[in-house]
């Protein structure tokens, strides 16, 4: 048999695909576990961070803080909480798969897209902080377009839904130093004063203003302080909470937060 | 034949693998804004260099010359995936913001430039030095033009602040430049510069 | 739809180009841009190989690999999950690939192969290639956007290559710093490019 047979090029090809494969499929079904443990920790340690609850980074402390926090999974249509979408129990619930199964997902009609995002799931997770028995605030999950990418985050609101507590965003491709300020703790701290998403009579008010905001201004409370050189990522903010704080999306679920729903402990999703 | 030592240290100054060969330039510059992600890829291309070497050179007197590519291919790919399952296990959030480029190691030329030029004639063990030495070849500028960038860009290494950013109420205005990946190429023309400057038997033609 | 896939075309080609913007295939890049006409034909080579690959994953995507994608095969391999061996699949199709292309071209466009053939080979290895592959999983394009994706990726790709390789033509004529000739001054034309193409950020059609 020499080196440049059919047969020994067969052989060779052979042995190496099967100890090939052995060794991936090896190591990536060993170690999905942790690989799911470290996704499912890094959820709960953006959602804590925007709830301004995160004491520390290691496993423990983020499992302990989030305890006071009751994951949701709703249907955004109704505003109703939900234990299974179709045969799936709502706790393998992927907001991000579904926005591309037809099934999950609807499209964004062209006159409510203000956050440019086309398509979203028919199903959200929303995380209730309670404290005492009573809710704290409330995070919902938020997306849109910015400059280059699209922005994901969460935002914080107060039990009556008008006040904001924190925004922060996970995943995002802004330019580094301009719109990537988002994550600037300075900026961030700007939302937690004090800001109203809406007015009295529950319109959305909320905005990322250019430059500075005069606090002297009667309508200070709906303004926070753009990003300076980033208008693009600034009004992108702006328009995502337009559109998830709206009626198209979360509306209904606020609604009913304000009528009292949800005090009641729900059923665990997770 | 060359002794191990020259194998292991060539590539890190006389025959660096990005400044002197033009290799593995392509991810170089788009994992370098912070300093420990770019640790985490230069580990992770190191270990890949070394043990592709290796395992090419383990089986290089088996292999038949027409298969040859694509069985270089499925060892530094499936090393690729342990990798990246290794990652995402133990060092979750660098390899959140390495995304793409971890995957793209296998495309990364300095890994078949040294399995196709190295691994194929020599030795198993002299094959996974010179994986090793070009891997820190690769690190060293790696790591120096990240330092720059990190330095420059935030004002802070390794993410622990040295120069308080005047957006935080400090003295230094960020140099905005240094976190777009344009400014990596500056850097390492410039390396180059230096390094031909004072080598002089490198300077390329044209 | 139209609309929506010239949308995709122009962003591929101008503002996320895989030269220029996310600065993939950097080694065949800086290698093969000394003059315009090899460049060209390099940058032929990419745009097919692009067009041809990158919907080719997208049906290995979408029927073999992703959560769900084997329901086809029988209700029992819905749940199967195969993405850990994505990288494999995509760099065996691009290898393949290239070796049909070079085959077929040798067999019926001899002239072709012997304009494209010494850069086939290096396809290969050319990191645009996979990344258009991974960029097209990560935004999870269906097939007709990865068909349009491919091409324009390739295009942007192709026209990167070509305009520095008429820089790089001009350049002999100038008077660099010996240390800063060849290579050095390479990368930092490139820096200026990349900067200039920055310019297309945020168009939005």
């Amino acid at each position: 048999m020499t080196r440049e047979s059919t047969s020994q090029t067969l052989t060779v090809a052979l042995m190496l695909c099967g100890v090939c494969s052995f060794l991936v499929s090896a190591s990536a079904v060993g170690l999905r576990a942790k690989q799911q443990e470290n996704k499912a920790l890094d959820k709960q340690k953006n959602v804590l961070a925007v709830a301004g609850l995160l004491n520390g980074e290691s496993k423990t402390e983020i499992e302990a803080a989030f305890e006071q926090i009751e994951t949701v999974l709703i249907d955004l249509k109704s505003g109703e909480a939900v234990e299974k979408v179709g045969k799936m129990p709502a706790a393998e619930f992927d907001a991000r798969a579904a926005v591309s199964s037809p099934r999950l997902s609807i499209n964004v009609p062209a006159e409510k897209d203000v956050a440019s995002i086309k398509k979203r799931a028919k199903y959200s997770f929303v995380y209730i902080v309670k404290k005492e028995g009573k809710i704290d605030q409330i995070v919902l999950p938020i997306h849109g377009m910015g400059l280059w990418s699209i922005l994901y985050g969460f935002v914080a609101l107060d039990a009556d839904t008008k006040g904001i507590r924190g925004i922060g965003y996970y995943e995002h491709a802004e330019t580094p130093g301009l719109g990537g300020e988002v994550d600037n703790p300075i900026w961030k701290a700007k939302w937690t004063n004090g800001k109203q998403a809406f007015d009295d009579d529950g319109n959305i008010r909320i905005e990322v203003v250019k430059g500075e905001v005069n606090s002297s201004t009667p309508d200070a409370e709906f303004k926070v302080d753009g990003l300076s050189g980033a208008t693009f990522t600034s009004n992108g903010v702006t328009y995502m909470l337009q559109y998830w704080l709206g009626d198209h999306a979360f509306g209904p679920l606020l609604e009913r937060v304000r009528d009292g729903e949800f005090a009641e402990p729900q059923a665990e999703s997770e | 034949m060359a002794k191990p030592v020259d194998v292991l240290f060539d590539p890190v100054f006389k025959k660096n693998p990005i400044a002197l060969l033009v290799l593995g330039i392509c991810s170089a510059l788009a994992v370098t804004t912070k300093l420990e992600a770019t640790i985490v890829m230069c580990v992770a291309v190191t270990v890949v260099v070394a043990f592709s070497s290796a395992s090419v050179s383990l089986i290089r007197n088996h292999v038949p010359n027409s298969i040859r590519i694509i069985i270089m291919m499925t060892i530094i790919a499936s090393l690729v995936i342990i990798v990246d399952q290794f990652l995402q296990a133990y060092a979750f959030s660098a390899s959140k913001e390495l995304s793409v480029f971890v995957g793209l190691i296998i495309t990364n030329c300095i890994v078949m430039g040294r399995t196709e030029g190295f691994a194929m004639q020599n030795s198993v063990k002299m094959s996974f030095l010179d994986g090793i030495g070009n891997g820190l070849g690769y690190s060293i500028i790696l790591v120096f033009v990240a330092m720059v960038r990190e330095f420059f860009g935030t004002g802070k290494l390794f993410g622990i602040e040295i120069m308080k950013q005047s957006t935080e109420g400090g003295w230094y205005v960020p140099n905005g430049l240094m976190l777009l990946p344009p400014s990596a190429f500056f850097l390492i023309g410039v390396f180059i510069w230096i390094l031909r400057s004072i080598k002089k038997d490198q300077v390329g033609a044209s | 739809m139209w609309e929506h896939h010239l949308n995709l075309l122009v962003r591929s080609i101008f503002i996320e180009n895989l030269a220029l913007a996310f600065f993939l295939g950097m080694c065949t890049f800086l290698a093969v841009s000394k003059n315009v006409k090899t460049a060209m034909g390099l940058g032929y080579a990419v745009i097919v190989i692009q067009a041809i690959t990158v919907p080719a994953n997208n049906l290995i995507y979408n029927y073999l690999l992703k959560p769900g994608a084997l329901a086809w095969a029988g209700s029992e391999y819905a749940a199967v999950d195969l993405r850990f061996v994505g990288l494999i699949s995509y760099i065996g199709v691009i290898a393949a690939m290239v070796q049909i292309l070079e085959m077929t071209l040798d067999r019926y466009f001899p002239k072709l192969f012997i304009d494209l053939g010494i850069f086939l080979p290096l396809i290969t290895v050319n990191c645009a290639i996979l990344g258009g592959t991974l960029f097209m999983v990560q935004r999870d394009y269906n097939f007709a956007e990865s068909v349009t994706f491919g091409v324009g990726s390739g295009i942007g790709w192709a026209m990167a290559i070509v305009a520095l390789a008429g820089i790089r033509e001009k350049l002999k004529y100038s008077d660099v710093p010996d240390g800063l000739k060849g290579l050095g001054i390479t990368f930092i034309t490139v820096g200026l490019m990349a900067l200039a193409f920055m310019s297309f950020g945020g168009i939005q059609l």
